[in-house]
Order: C-alpha cells, then sequence, then structure tokens
C-alpha cells in the first residue's frame, strides 16, 4: 500500500479503505493539514461528517485519536493539565508519617520536587495529544466554548508545546494532526482562523451519499440505498426547520433495515420517520407529502 | 493547466495577483493568508487547476460567506488564456465599489434646509441637544444630522447579562473543597480559611436585526449608527444583521472602531439596500442559519422594522413565534410606532404581536434611550 501521505489521491484512497469518502477538496485539505501542521477548521451543517473524518484520519495514520469535547465554561485545567491534588497531599502526609517514626528530618528541597513530580500530573486532551506520537487531536464544537479559551488554544496549536510552571515545557516531537469543529453557532475569532485552513462540508451528492450508505451498511439491499439518499435529498429541498444530514439518512437506513424493509415505501417510511427528522413541525410537514417523496 | 504567469518559471506573481483580486472582492487577506496559499501550492501540483482551486479556498477563505466569492474570482483570475506578451499586473486597476451609504450620510435632502440649517442650530445648541432628542430622525436637517452623529456616539449602553452555570471564586457562597485544598497544601497543610465559590453572571447576547427595505430608508442610517455603539460596547456578544430582500451580516463590519468607517463597510456589504421587505422569508432564514444553531438562543433579539410585510403575513407570524421560542427575549422596535394616531394595524406587526415581549418606539434619539433601558433589564 502507498504512503497515504504522498499525495491527496493517495490519502483519499486510504480513507475510502477506512469506509470514510472524502471528496478533491477533503483529502487535499487533510493533507496539506498533515503536510504543513496547519489545524484544519472544519465547519459545515450538522451530520456532514466533520468529526468522523479526524477519527478516519486517526485510523488511516494508525494514530491515537484524542477528543477534547468543548462547552461553555471550558478552561484549562481541564484541556490541557492538572495536578492531582489529594494524591499530592496523601504523599506528602506518608513523608511526614515515616519521617516522624525514624526520627529524621525532611529535606524541603526533596520533598517539593517529588510532590511536582510527574507521577502526580494529570494529561489532559491536548497536554496527552503532544505526548503522544502519533496522534489525532480533535477539538470538537469549538463554537461552544468562551472566547478566552480561544486564545489560549491558539497558543498551543501555534507553538505545538506547553509550559508547566514546575516542569519546564513540553513539546511535541513530532506535532499532532490537529482538526477543530465548528457548528457555527457563533463566529469563531479570526486570529484562530488565521492559523488554520479553513473547510466547508456541505451535504454530499446523491451518488456520493448512495455509496456512504453501501460503505457504512454493508449488506443494504441497493434498491433501499438508492430510495433513502433521494427521498432525503428531496427533503433538504423542502425547506425544513432541520434539514437531515448524512448521519439522519445512515440512522433512517439502518431503521428501515431493522424492520425489514427492501425498498422504501410509505408505511415503512411513515414508521420510521423519526430517526431523519426531530422536529415535529417537519415529521407533519413531511407525512403530508410522503407520496410524492416516494416518487422517483 | 494555466496560471496566467508570463514567466512560466515563476507563478508568484500570479497567485499573489490572485489574493490581492480577492481582497478587492471583499476578502479578509492578510499577508500570512497570502504566504500559507503560497506554502499550500508548494505542496501540491501548480499546473493542476483543482489543486490550485483547493489550496486557495483552504488558506484565503474563512467563513462560508466567502466561497461564492472565492469562487467567481478564481474562474475570472485562472481561466481565460488571456494574451501573451502582457505582463501580469499585480495591482487590481479597478476602484472599490463606491460606499452606498455615502448617500445618506451626506447631506441628504434637495437642498430644502441649505440656508436655513447655518444660523438657527448654532444659536441655540445647548437647548437643541434637548430638542433633538425628540425629534423624528427622519426630518433632521443636515447639520442636525451631524449633532445627531455626536450624540450617538456618547451613548454608554450597558450590555444585559445571565447568571452563569459555572461558580466562581467568591468572599460568600457555598464552600469550595478544591480551592480550600489548594490553598491548605500550598500553607504546608494547614486550614487557615475557607475558601468559597459563587455563581457569577456573564454577558448576555444580544442580536440585532435592522430593516434596511425602502420604506426604513429615512431610519436607517441612524439604526446603524445605533448598532455600532451597541457593537463596540459588547463585540464578542452582540451580533447586527440588515434585512430588506435577503438577509445580510453586518457584524464584522460594524466591529471597526471609527464609525465613519464601520458604516462605510456596512454599507458596501448589503447588496439589497433600500429594496423591498420580505421580513418573513428573511427571518425565516435568520432563524434557520442563526438563530436556531446558538446565536438567538437566550438572546435579547430586537427587529428594527415598520413590518411592512409584502408577502404572507402567516409565514412572518410562525417565524416570530420559533424566534420567541428560542430568544429570551424578542423585542420590536417600530419607528412609526411612536406618532400620534398609530395603532399595530399593518400585516406584518399584527401578525408579529402575540410573540413579542415589547413593541417600542425608535423614530427618535430618546426612543432609542429608552430601548437601552429595556435590553439592559432583560
Amino acid at each position: 500500500m502507498p504512503d497515504p501521505t504522498s499525495s491527496p489521491t493517495a490519502l483519499a484512497a486510504a480513507l475510502r479503505d477506512t469506509g470514510y469518502l472524502a471528496d478533491d477538496g477533503l483529502a487535499t485539505a487533510a493533507f496539506l493539514a498533515m503536510r504543513m501542521h496547519r489545524p484544519l477548521f472544519c465547519e459545515g451543517e450538522p451530520g456532514t461528517g466533520k468529526t468522523a473524518l479526524a477519527q478516519a484520519l486517526a485510523q488511516v495514520l494508525g494514530a491515537e485519536l484524542i477528543r477534547l469535547q468543548c462547552h461553555d465554561g471550558i478552561d484549562a485545567s481541564q484541556a490541557l493539565y492538572d495536578w492531582d491534588f489529594p494524591r499530592q497531599l496523601l504523599h506528602l502526609r506518608s513523608l511526614e508519617a515515616s519521617a516522624t517514626a525514624s526520627g529524621e528530618k525532611l529535606d524541603a528541597d526533596l520533598v517539593e520536587a517529588s510532590l511536582y513530580d510527574q507521577r502526580f500530573l494529570l494529561a489532559r486532551p491536548i497536554l496527552r495529544a503532544l505526548r503522544t506520537v502519533p496522534s489525532v487531536l480533535l477539538v470538537d464544537e469549538i463554537d461552544r466554548a468562551d472566547d478566552e479559551f480561544e486564545a489560549f488554544l491558539l497558543e498551543v496549536l501555534t507553538e505545538h508545546a506547553v509550559t508547566i510552571p514546575e516542569i519546564g515545557e513540553i513539546k511535541a516531537e513530532s506535532p499532532p494532526v490537529v482538526v477543530l469543529t465548528s457548528n457555527r453557532t457563533r463566529e469563531v475569532h479570526d486570529a484562530l482562523k488565521r492559523r488554520c485552513l479553513y473547510l466547508w462540508l456541505d451535504h454530499p451528492d446523491l451518488a456520493r451519499e448512495i455509496e456512504i450508505l453501501h460503505s457504512r451498511l454493508p449488506g443494504i439491499p441497493e434498491r433501499l440505498a438508492i430510495d433513502v439518499a433521494t427521498a432525503v435529498r428531496k427533503m433538504r429541498q423542502t425547506d425544513l426547520l432541520k434539514p437531515p444530514g448524512v448521519a439522519e439518512t445512515l440512522d433512517w437506513a439502518q431503521a428501515l433495515q431493522l424492520v425489514g424493509a427492501r425498498h422504501l415505501d410509505v408505511e415503512s417510511a411513515a414508521a420510521t420517520l423519526g430517526a431523519v427528522l426531530k422536529y415535529r413541525e417537519d415529521a407533519d410537514r413531511v407525512r403530508a407529502q410522503l407520496d410524492t417523496l416516494m416518487a422517483s | 493547466m494555466s496560471t496566467p504567469a508570463t514567466d512560466e518559471a515563476d507563478p508568484i506573481p500570479a497567485l499573489v495577483g490572485f489574493t490581492v483580486v480577492l481582497r478587492h472582492a471583499g476578502l479578509a487577506i492578510t499577508t500570512d493568508r497570502v504566504a500559507a496559499f503560497v506554502e499550500a501550492v508548494d505542496q501540491l501540483d501548480v499546473t493542476s487547476r483543482t489543486q490550485t482551486y483547493w489550496a486557495g479556498r483552504l488558506t484565503l477563505c474563512s467563513d462560508a460567506d466567502d466561497i461564492p466569492r472565492y469562487e467567481r474570482a478564481f474562474a475570472d483570475w485562472f481561466t481565460p488564456p488571456r494574451e501573451s506578451g502582457r505582463a501580469t499586473e499585480l495591482i487590481d486597476q479597478r476602484k472599490p465599489p463606491p460606499p452606498k451609504l455615502a448617500a445618506l450620510t451626506s447631506p441628504s435632502g434637495q437642498g430644502e434646509n441649505d440656508d436655513a440649517s447655518d444660523e438657527p442650530q448654532l444659536l441655540a445648541r445647548a437647548s437643541g441637544t434637548e430638542m433633538l432628542r425628540h425629534r423624528d430622525l427622519s426630518e433632521l436637517s443636515p447639520a442636525e444630522r451631524e449633532h445627531l452623529r455626536r450624540l450617538l456616539a456618547l451613548l454608554k449602553p450597558e450590555p444585559p447579562q445571565r447568571r452563569s452555570r459555572r461558580l466562581r471564586p467568591a468572599r460568600r457562597g457555598v464552600p469550595d473543597a478544591r480551592r480550600t485544598l489548594r490553598a491548605a497544601l500550598r500553607d504546608g497543610g494547614e486550614f487557615r480559611e475557607l475558601r468559597r465559590r459563587d455563581t457569577s453572571v456573564r454577558p448576555r447576547k444580544v442580536v440585532l436585526l435592522v430593516d434596511v427595505s425602502g420604506s426604513m430608508e429615512p431610519y436607517a442610517d441612524a439604526l446603524l449608527r445605533f448598532a455600532h455603539v451597541v457593537v463596540r460596547r459588547a463585540p464578542a456578544s452582540t451580533e447586527v444583521f440588515t434585512i430588506g430582500t435577503r438577509l445580510t451580516r453586518v457584524t464584522r463590519e460594524l466591529r471597526m472602531r471609527d464609525p465613519e468607517r464601520a458604516l462605510a463597510a456596512t454599507g458596501r456589504a448589503i447588496p439589497d439596500w433600500s429594496g423591498g421587505t420580505r421580513l418573513g422569508e428573511v427571518l425565516r432564514a435568520f432563524v434557520d442559519r442563526w438563530g436556531q444553531r446558538g446565536a438567538a438562543r437566550r438572546a435579547v433579539v430586537v427587529v428594527f422594522s415598520d413590518g411592512w410585510e409584502r408577502g404572507e403575513t402567516d409565514l412572518l407570524g410562525a417565524q416570530c413565534a420559533r424566534l420567541a421560542r428560542l430568544a429570551h427575549q424578542v423585542v420590536w422596535v417600530n419607528p412609526h410606532a411612536g406618532k400620534d394616531g398609530y395603532a399595530p394595524v399593518q400585516g406584518g406587526i399584527v401578525a408579529a404581536l402575540p410573540h413579542l415581549n415589547e413593541l417600542l418606539a425608535g423614530h427618535s434619539l430618546a426612543t432609542l434611550e429608552r430601548l437601552l433601558e429595556v435590553m439592559a433589564r432583560a
């Protein structure tokens, strides 16, 4: 097998082997992210495969996938590192106890050095990614974190290093592949975007979506795959509150397979609609025009 | 394939020239982005059209809205084989498009007040301020407009706040075991004091939707200046969109410090200046693309519009209902609401009214100050 990092085409082929179908743009983006050591900033509708890309990349590179899920109020001690205070305290107490028992005097410097030892360091995702080679760091839904966290991330992602006052600088031997995802609930600061490669992901076209169904659900009847992909495509064109993404397509196809459908008909579609539409208004609307949706 | 460089050996002038065109098209191109672009092309195959396309799109775009502009510029720059013998022009000779807002900020009206405007206002500036606060924004003379602009810049909006779910270190509140232990460790294991933490407040998101259709034209300039003041006060938690026949996000433009430059940039960004209104459809676009994803969640949403809806009012009503379910508060500001004999009977406002927290006037400085109070309380 050729080296997947030698060209975008080789990378696309390797991604395909893992079951992730990448188009030109996506393969080029991932290729450049690895070559230029720049984070890849993926934005797009929910369910267009942003997170799955990081998983597939990790599989291709044989690297560990380290995931950092962002949320409101995330801070450095959850993303980077923290000291294990209870264990440090226990250690201190046991040192004191043994010193009292044997009547020795404790050396303050030695005690301090032993307190800030690597074994009391709790490595959180970013530090873990810097110390693991090779690794893929997925910073998921960065738009949910606060602005302060972005600024902090900026520093880590450009230097590929963190400084821990008690230990010193920890630098990655080779920088991890970093994938950031955003659902666009707010605009991420331009300074962060400037250091990244920007990839906008759209819903796949019909042929690719059918292909995705086949690769993710081996054994799905050909007819069912075509029916489902066509119906979902039509759903995206009628205006819905939440147009279904690829993840919903897969869920729906799987649900249909489980109820034993060989192709899409009105009854089975109505029964499994909850797998693809998540709003009552949307479901009502589609249910009213199910027959036009089936007609191909 | 075909980069328009005449010098075959060096594609860089053509690549850099392309970024200049993009900058004119309105993309935020910085030098480090250009460097990244050249580096990306270097990693790929410069003779391949697709690869050059993707190298540029990945390094030079920073928003989904940039992509259509990028595509047009790319097709423009790289497709037509230029006449040989002509060197690549590094500098785009075309002038940037003129700011559309200039028509509004420069003396308006057909000279009706040219002679009258000079003396009286200058004589009575001090008491004029108080009068000006209550004058209708659409009926001001050029000199009064200038004065109003300065008054607007003096507004000090207080951003609304919400309680955060997170606890922060505080004097009083619940005991903070972790910090207490940490402090004790620092003091050699002695517990000297009990640390505490308490809930904190964070800025609440604010979304301003400004109608820039024809019927709102006399107010649009002042309202956008008002929006600029609000954005400058809390840039991270404020979003501004203009609504007309389409939705335009102008937050980025309004973040500039200088009001004149911010307004000029905003004017350039708005494609549907003083056209028609399709309130319902545009509001739906907002809720779909921004609101539901998070911009309107827990936010204070302020709609500046006269509620003239050409389309179906059912749609507008349904979208207002969605917005009300997402947002913390929905405030509608109607410039006509402060006038004598106003009743909310226009189709649009009737449909929206059941879903609003407040309907306010917005025709004068005093009413805008009142709006700020309502927002700060939210």
